[in-house]
Protein backbone atom coordinates (compact mmCIF):
# COMPACT_ATOMS: atom_id res chain seq x y z
CA UNK A 1 0.00 0.00 0.00
CA UNK A 2 2.63 2.29 0.81
CA UNK A 3 5.02 1.42 -2.03
CA UNK A 4 1.57 2.22 -4.08
CA UNK A 5 1.36 5.65 -2.86
CA UNK A 6 5.13 6.51 -3.23
CA UNK A 7 4.10 5.28 -7.01
CA UNK A 8 1.25 7.70 -7.18
CA UNK A 9 2.95 10.53 -5.67
CA UNK A 10 6.15 10.05 -8.05
CA UNK A 11 3.44 9.93 -11.12
CA UNK A 12 2.14 13.46 -9.64
CA UNK A 13 5.50 14.32 -9.59
CA UNK A 14 6.81 13.74 -13.14
CA UNK A 15 3.47 14.77 -14.37
CA UNK A 16 3.76 18.63 -12.26
CA UNK A 17 7.65 18.67 -13.55
CA UNK A 18 6.52 18.26 -16.99
CA UNK A 19 3.64 20.75 -17.34
CA UNK A 20 6.08 23.22 -16.01
CA UNK A 21 8.83 22.54 -17.96
CA UNK A 22 6.43 23.05 -21.18
CA UNK A 23 6.56 26.42 -23.06
CA UNK A 24 2.93 27.38 -24.42
CA UNK A 25 3.01 26.57 -28.00
CA UNK A 26 1.24 28.91 -30.30
CA UNK A 27 0.39 29.43 -33.93
CA UNK A 28 0.54 32.65 -35.29
CA UNK A 29 -3.38 33.06 -35.52
CA UNK A 30 -2.97 32.62 -32.01
CA UNK A 31 -0.49 34.84 -30.87
CA UNK A 32 -1.24 37.90 -33.14
CA UNK A 33 -4.06 39.66 -30.60
CA UNK A 34 -0.56 39.85 -28.39
CA UNK A 35 0.06 42.36 -30.84
CA UNK A 36 -2.36 44.89 -31.38
CA UNK A 37 -3.81 44.57 -27.24
CA UNK A 38 -5.55 48.17 -26.47
CA UNK A 39 -4.74 48.93 -22.53
CA UNK A 40 -2.53 51.17 -21.01
CA UNK A 41 0.09 48.64 -20.42
CA UNK A 42 3.35 48.47 -22.72
CA UNK A 43 4.50 45.68 -24.31
CA UNK A 44 7.85 45.02 -24.99
CA UNK A 45 7.38 41.66 -27.67
CA UNK A 46 11.09 39.93 -28.18
CA UNK A 47 11.57 37.28 -31.23
CA UNK A 48 14.85 35.20 -29.31
CA UNK A 49 15.73 31.22 -29.94
CA UNK A 50 17.77 29.69 -27.15
CA UNK A 51 20.30 28.64 -29.90
CA UNK A 52 20.82 32.72 -31.06
CA UNK A 53 24.14 34.14 -30.12
CA UNK A 54 22.89 37.67 -30.19
CA UNK A 55 19.53 36.95 -28.28
CA UNK A 56 21.10 34.88 -25.74
CA UNK A 57 24.08 38.43 -25.63
CA UNK A 58 20.46 41.14 -24.97
CA UNK A 59 18.62 38.78 -22.61
CA UNK A 60 20.04 39.99 -19.43
CA UNK A 61 18.75 43.48 -20.73
CA UNK A 62 15.02 42.22 -20.98
CA UNK A 63 15.68 40.70 -17.27
CA UNK A 64 16.86 43.51 -15.77
CA UNK A 65 14.26 45.79 -17.33
CA UNK A 66 11.20 43.84 -16.08
CA UNK A 67 13.04 44.05 -13.04
CA UNK A 68 13.77 47.57 -12.60
CA UNK A 69 10.23 48.04 -13.57
CA UNK A 70 7.93 45.89 -12.22
CA UNK A 71 5.95 48.52 -10.85
CA UNK A 72 5.15 49.95 -13.82
CA UNK A 73 2.38 48.71 -16.48
CA UNK A 74 5.10 47.13 -18.22
CA UNK A 75 4.67 43.58 -19.87
CA UNK A 76 7.78 41.70 -21.34
CA UNK A 77 7.28 38.75 -23.81
CA UNK A 78 9.82 36.50 -24.73
CA UNK A 79 8.59 34.96 -27.93
CA UNK A 80 10.66 31.69 -28.66
CA UNK A 81 11.28 30.94 -32.30
CA UNK A 82 13.52 27.46 -31.00
CA UNK A 83 12.65 24.36 -32.81
CA UNK A 84 9.83 22.78 -30.80
CA UNK A 85 11.28 19.51 -31.35
CA UNK A 86 13.86 20.88 -28.98
CA UNK A 87 12.16 24.05 -27.45
CA UNK A 88 11.24 21.73 -23.88
CA UNK A 89 14.21 20.66 -23.56
CA UNK A 90 16.20 24.06 -23.66
CA UNK A 91 13.92 26.45 -22.77
CA UNK A 92 13.57 25.71 -19.02
CA UNK A 93 16.91 25.48 -18.04
CA UNK A 94 17.50 28.60 -20.22
CA UNK A 95 14.67 30.03 -18.48
CA UNK A 96 16.65 29.29 -14.94
CA UNK A 97 19.68 30.35 -16.22
CA UNK A 98 18.93 33.59 -17.01
CA UNK A 99 16.38 33.82 -14.10
CA UNK A 100 14.05 35.16 -16.65
CA UNK A 101 10.54 35.90 -14.78
CA UNK A 102 8.74 37.35 -18.15
CA UNK A 103 6.23 35.29 -19.73
CA UNK A 104 7.88 33.38 -22.58
CA UNK A 105 6.08 31.17 -25.64
CA UNK A 106 6.76 29.20 -28.44
CA UNK A 107 5.79 30.37 -31.98
CA UNK A 108 5.42 27.30 -33.71
CA UNK A 109 3.99 28.68 -37.47
CA UNK A 110 6.99 26.99 -39.84
CA UNK A 111 5.53 29.00 -42.81
CA UNK A 112 7.30 32.38 -41.51
CA UNK A 113 6.34 33.99 -44.96
CA UNK A 114 3.14 34.13 -43.95
CA UNK A 115 3.26 36.49 -41.04
CA UNK A 116 6.42 38.01 -40.67
CA UNK A 117 4.90 41.05 -42.30
CA UNK A 118 2.05 41.36 -40.11
CA UNK A 119 4.46 41.20 -37.54
CA UNK A 120 6.18 44.45 -38.60
CA UNK A 121 6.26 45.09 -42.70
CA UNK A 122 9.84 46.22 -42.39
CA UNK A 123 11.45 43.16 -40.71
CA UNK A 124 13.35 40.62 -42.52
CA UNK A 125 13.12 37.74 -40.56
CA UNK A 126 16.54 38.11 -38.69
CA UNK A 127 16.23 37.77 -35.04
CA UNK A 128 16.96 39.36 -32.47
CA UNK A 129 14.32 41.50 -33.28
CA UNK A 130 11.80 43.58 -30.68
CA UNK A 131 8.50 45.09 -31.22
CA UNK A 132 7.64 47.90 -28.32
CA UNK A 133 3.81 49.19 -28.20
CA UNK A 134 1.66 50.53 -26.58
CA UNK A 135 -1.82 52.76 -27.33
CA UNK A 136 0.44 55.64 -28.17
CA UNK A 137 3.75 54.01 -29.43
CA UNK A 138 4.34 51.19 -31.89
CA UNK A 139 7.80 50.81 -33.28
CA UNK A 140 9.83 47.44 -34.73
CA UNK A 141 13.64 46.90 -33.78
CA UNK A 142 15.79 44.63 -36.28
CA UNK A 143 19.09 44.94 -34.00
CA UNK A 144 20.43 44.13 -30.52
CA UNK A 145 19.80 46.05 -27.63
CA UNK A 146 22.15 47.13 -24.38
CA UNK A 147 20.24 47.78 -21.56
CA UNK A 148 20.76 51.41 -21.27
CA UNK A 149 19.12 51.12 -25.36
CA UNK A 150 16.22 49.09 -24.17
CA UNK A 151 15.56 51.64 -21.50
CA UNK A 152 15.84 54.61 -23.04
CA UNK A 153 13.10 53.45 -25.74
CA UNK A 154 11.38 52.09 -23.11
CA UNK A 155 11.14 54.68 -20.24
CA UNK A 156 9.72 57.67 -21.52
CA UNK A 157 6.64 55.56 -23.20
CA UNK A 158 5.94 54.20 -19.58
CA UNK B 1 28.65 79.45 -52.04
CA UNK B 2 25.10 79.06 -51.69
CA UNK B 3 24.98 76.46 -54.96
CA UNK B 4 27.77 74.95 -53.47
CA UNK B 5 26.19 74.21 -50.28
CA UNK B 6 22.94 73.13 -52.21
CA UNK B 7 24.82 70.49 -54.27
CA UNK B 8 26.78 69.40 -51.35
CA UNK B 9 23.17 68.72 -49.52
CA UNK B 10 21.32 67.52 -52.43
CA UNK B 11 25.05 65.03 -52.77
CA UNK B 12 24.51 64.28 -48.95
CA UNK B 13 20.72 63.06 -49.16
CA UNK B 14 21.64 61.22 -52.48
CA UNK B 15 23.53 59.20 -50.56
CA UNK B 16 21.13 58.77 -47.39
CA UNK B 17 18.76 57.62 -50.14
CA UNK B 18 21.01 54.70 -51.29
CA UNK B 19 21.78 53.73 -48.13
CA UNK B 20 17.87 53.84 -47.11
CA UNK B 21 17.41 51.03 -49.71
CA UNK B 22 20.24 49.27 -48.76
CA UNK B 23 20.36 45.81 -51.22
CA UNK B 24 18.97 44.97 -54.42
CA UNK B 25 15.07 44.84 -54.68
CA UNK B 26 13.70 42.28 -57.64
CA UNK B 27 14.50 43.52 -61.28
CA UNK B 28 17.73 44.93 -60.16
CA UNK B 29 21.01 43.91 -61.85
CA UNK B 30 22.81 42.28 -59.65
CA UNK B 31 26.88 42.83 -60.12
CA UNK B 32 29.69 39.79 -60.23
CA UNK B 33 32.35 39.02 -57.38
CA UNK B 34 35.39 37.29 -57.29
CA UNK B 35 35.22 35.26 -53.65
CA UNK B 36 37.40 32.31 -52.50
CA UNK B 37 35.78 28.92 -52.77
CA UNK B 38 36.42 26.09 -49.81
CA UNK B 39 39.18 24.65 -52.76
CA UNK B 40 41.69 27.79 -52.50
CA UNK B 41 40.45 29.29 -56.11
CA UNK B 42 38.73 31.90 -56.51
CA UNK B 43 34.90 32.20 -58.06
CA UNK B 44 33.17 34.60 -60.35
CA UNK B 45 29.36 34.66 -61.42
CA UNK B 46 31.48 35.14 -64.78
CA UNK B 47 33.24 31.87 -64.68
CA UNK B 48 30.25 30.16 -66.13
CA UNK B 49 29.41 31.16 -69.16
CA UNK B 50 26.66 28.34 -69.64
CA UNK B 51 25.00 29.20 -67.28
CA UNK B 52 21.49 30.89 -67.58
CA UNK B 53 21.56 32.57 -64.06
CA UNK B 54 22.26 31.38 -60.38
CA UNK B 55 20.97 30.72 -57.41
CA UNK B 56 23.28 32.99 -54.74
CA UNK B 57 22.66 31.61 -51.82
CA UNK B 58 24.07 33.50 -48.28
CA UNK B 59 24.46 30.49 -45.69
CA UNK B 60 26.34 29.64 -43.22
CA UNK B 61 28.08 26.40 -40.82
CA UNK B 62 26.38 26.93 -37.63
CA UNK B 63 23.13 28.68 -37.64
CA UNK B 64 20.27 26.06 -36.99
CA UNK B 65 18.29 27.00 -40.24
CA UNK B 66 21.29 26.95 -42.25
CA UNK B 67 21.70 23.13 -41.52
CA UNK B 68 17.90 22.79 -41.62
CA UNK B 69 18.22 23.17 -45.37
CA UNK B 70 21.82 21.82 -46.29
CA UNK B 71 20.51 18.72 -47.91
CA UNK B 72 17.43 20.54 -49.79
CA UNK B 73 20.86 22.73 -51.14
CA UNK B 74 22.41 20.03 -52.27
CA UNK B 75 19.70 18.48 -54.15
CA UNK B 76 18.40 22.27 -55.10
CA UNK B 77 22.05 22.37 -57.12
CA UNK B 78 21.88 18.83 -58.60
CA UNK B 79 18.33 20.15 -60.01
CA UNK B 80 18.89 22.88 -61.37
CA UNK B 81 22.71 22.67 -62.09
CA UNK B 82 22.03 20.91 -65.22
CA UNK B 83 18.69 23.23 -66.25
CA UNK B 84 21.65 26.33 -66.45
CA UNK B 85 20.99 27.51 -62.54
CA UNK B 86 23.61 26.68 -60.01
CA UNK B 87 24.05 27.34 -56.80
CA UNK B 88 26.57 29.40 -54.88
CA UNK B 89 26.61 29.35 -51.85
CA UNK B 90 28.05 32.17 -49.28
CA UNK B 91 28.80 32.55 -45.77
CA UNK B 92 28.73 35.92 -45.06
CA UNK B 93 29.70 35.65 -41.17
CA UNK B 94 32.67 37.35 -39.70
CA UNK B 95 34.69 34.35 -37.71
CA UNK B 96 35.58 36.25 -34.86
CA UNK B 97 32.36 36.64 -34.16
CA UNK B 98 30.96 32.90 -35.05
CA UNK B 99 34.22 30.71 -34.91
CA UNK B 100 31.88 28.45 -36.30
CA UNK B 101 32.13 29.57 -39.63
CA UNK B 102 35.65 30.09 -40.20
CA UNK B 103 36.97 29.42 -43.28
CA UNK B 104 38.42 26.27 -42.30
CA UNK B 105 35.24 24.90 -40.86
CA UNK B 106 33.62 25.96 -44.30
CA UNK B 107 35.97 24.04 -45.99
CA UNK B 108 35.42 21.01 -43.24
CA UNK B 109 31.63 21.20 -43.85
CA UNK B 110 31.82 20.97 -47.72
CA UNK B 111 33.57 17.96 -47.35
CA UNK B 112 31.22 16.11 -45.09
CA UNK B 113 28.13 17.06 -46.80
CA UNK B 114 30.10 16.83 -50.26
CA UNK B 115 28.75 20.23 -51.43
CA UNK B 116 28.35 19.91 -55.33
CA UNK B 117 28.71 23.98 -55.54
CA UNK B 118 31.30 26.41 -54.59
CA UNK B 119 31.18 27.64 -50.88
CA UNK B 120 32.52 31.13 -50.76
CA UNK B 121 33.60 32.76 -48.16
CA UNK B 122 32.65 36.53 -48.02
CA UNK B 123 35.84 37.83 -46.86
CA UNK B 124 35.69 41.52 -46.83
CA UNK B 125 32.83 41.11 -45.78
CA UNK B 126 30.84 43.12 -48.85
CA UNK B 127 29.20 40.98 -51.23
CA UNK B 128 26.25 40.43 -48.32
CA UNK B 129 26.06 44.40 -48.00
CA UNK B 130 25.93 45.00 -51.55
CA UNK B 131 23.31 42.15 -52.03
CA UNK B 132 21.49 43.33 -49.02
CA UNK B 133 21.27 40.16 -47.34
CA UNK B 134 20.26 40.20 -43.59
CA UNK B 135 20.20 36.74 -42.20
CA UNK B 136 21.13 32.99 -43.21
CA UNK B 137 20.16 30.82 -45.53
CA UNK B 138 18.70 34.04 -48.07
CA UNK B 139 18.50 33.60 -51.22
CA UNK B 140 19.18 35.52 -54.66
CA UNK B 141 17.74 34.14 -57.88
CA UNK B 142 19.43 35.54 -60.48
CA UNK B 143 18.63 35.26 -64.23
CA UNK B 144 20.85 36.26 -67.24
CA UNK B 145 19.78 39.31 -69.59
CA UNK B 146 22.13 39.94 -72.26
CA UNK B 147 25.34 40.79 -69.86
CA UNK B 148 23.50 41.43 -66.85
CA UNK B 149 22.72 39.57 -64.10
CA UNK B 150 18.76 40.73 -63.32
CA UNK B 151 17.36 39.78 -59.63
CA UNK B 152 14.34 37.60 -60.14
CA UNK B 153 13.57 36.27 -56.94
CA UNK B 154 14.42 37.06 -53.01
CA UNK B 155 13.65 35.28 -50.27
CA UNK B 156 12.89 32.04 -48.78
CA UNK B 157 13.93 28.07 -50.15
CA UNK B 158 10.45 27.01 -49.04
CA UNK B 159 7.52 27.34 -46.51
CA UNK B 160 8.84 24.48 -44.10
CA UNK B 161 12.48 24.75 -42.32
CA UNK B 162 11.38 22.08 -39.92
CA UNK B 163 10.16 19.36 -42.49
CA UNK B 164 10.94 19.02 -45.84
CA UNK B 165 8.05 16.64 -45.74
CA UNK B 166 5.70 19.24 -44.89
CA UNK B 167 6.63 21.75 -47.44
CA UNK B 168 3.36 23.01 -49.29
CA UNK B 169 5.07 25.92 -51.31
CA UNK B 170 8.11 24.92 -52.94
CA UNK B 171 8.91 28.95 -52.95
CA UNK B 172 12.46 28.72 -54.79
CA UNK B 173 12.31 26.01 -56.95
CA UNK B 174 8.77 27.77 -58.37
CA UNK B 175 10.68 30.70 -58.84
CA UNK B 176 12.74 28.96 -60.94
CA UNK B 177 10.82 26.63 -62.71
CA UNK B 178 9.11 30.14 -63.78
CA UNK B 179 12.13 31.49 -65.44
CA UNK B 180 13.06 27.77 -67.11
CA UNK B 181 9.43 28.88 -68.47
CA UNK B 182 10.37 32.04 -69.11
CA UNK B 183 7.89 33.68 -66.87
CA UNK B 184 8.37 36.09 -64.08
CA UNK B 185 8.25 34.48 -60.95
CA UNK B 186 5.38 34.46 -58.20
CA UNK B 187 5.65 35.30 -55.58
CA UNK B 188 9.24 37.40 -56.59
CA UNK B 189 9.81 37.71 -53.13
CA UNK B 190 9.24 35.85 -49.52
CA UNK B 191 10.57 36.13 -45.78
CA UNK B 192 11.59 33.73 -43.58
CA UNK B 193 12.76 33.54 -39.79
CA UNK B 194 16.90 33.25 -40.38
CA UNK B 195 19.85 33.74 -38.18
CA UNK B 196 21.32 37.53 -38.66
CA UNK B 197 24.23 37.85 -40.11
CA UNK B 198 27.62 37.90 -38.03
CA UNK B 199 29.14 41.06 -37.91
CA UNK B 200 30.82 43.17 -35.35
Amino acid sequence: MNSMKIFVAFILALITSTVFSQTQKFSFKQFEPKLHLKNDTTYVINFWATWCVPCRKEMPAFVELQEKYKNKKLKILLVSLDFPNQADKLIFPFKKKYNIQSEIILLNDPDSNSWIDKVDNTWSGAIPATLVYNARFRKFYEQSFTYDELESIVKPIL
Amino acid sequence: MQKLLFLTLGFLLAINTVQAGDGYSVGDKASDFKLKNVDGKTVSLSDYTDAKGFIVIFTCNDCPYAKAYQDRIIALDKKYKAKGYPVIAINPNNPEVSPGDSYKNMQQRAKEKSYTFPYLFDEKFEVYKTYGATRTPHVFLLKKENKDLVVSYIGTIDDNYQDPGKVQQQYLANAVESLIAGKSPDPEMTKAIGCTIKQK
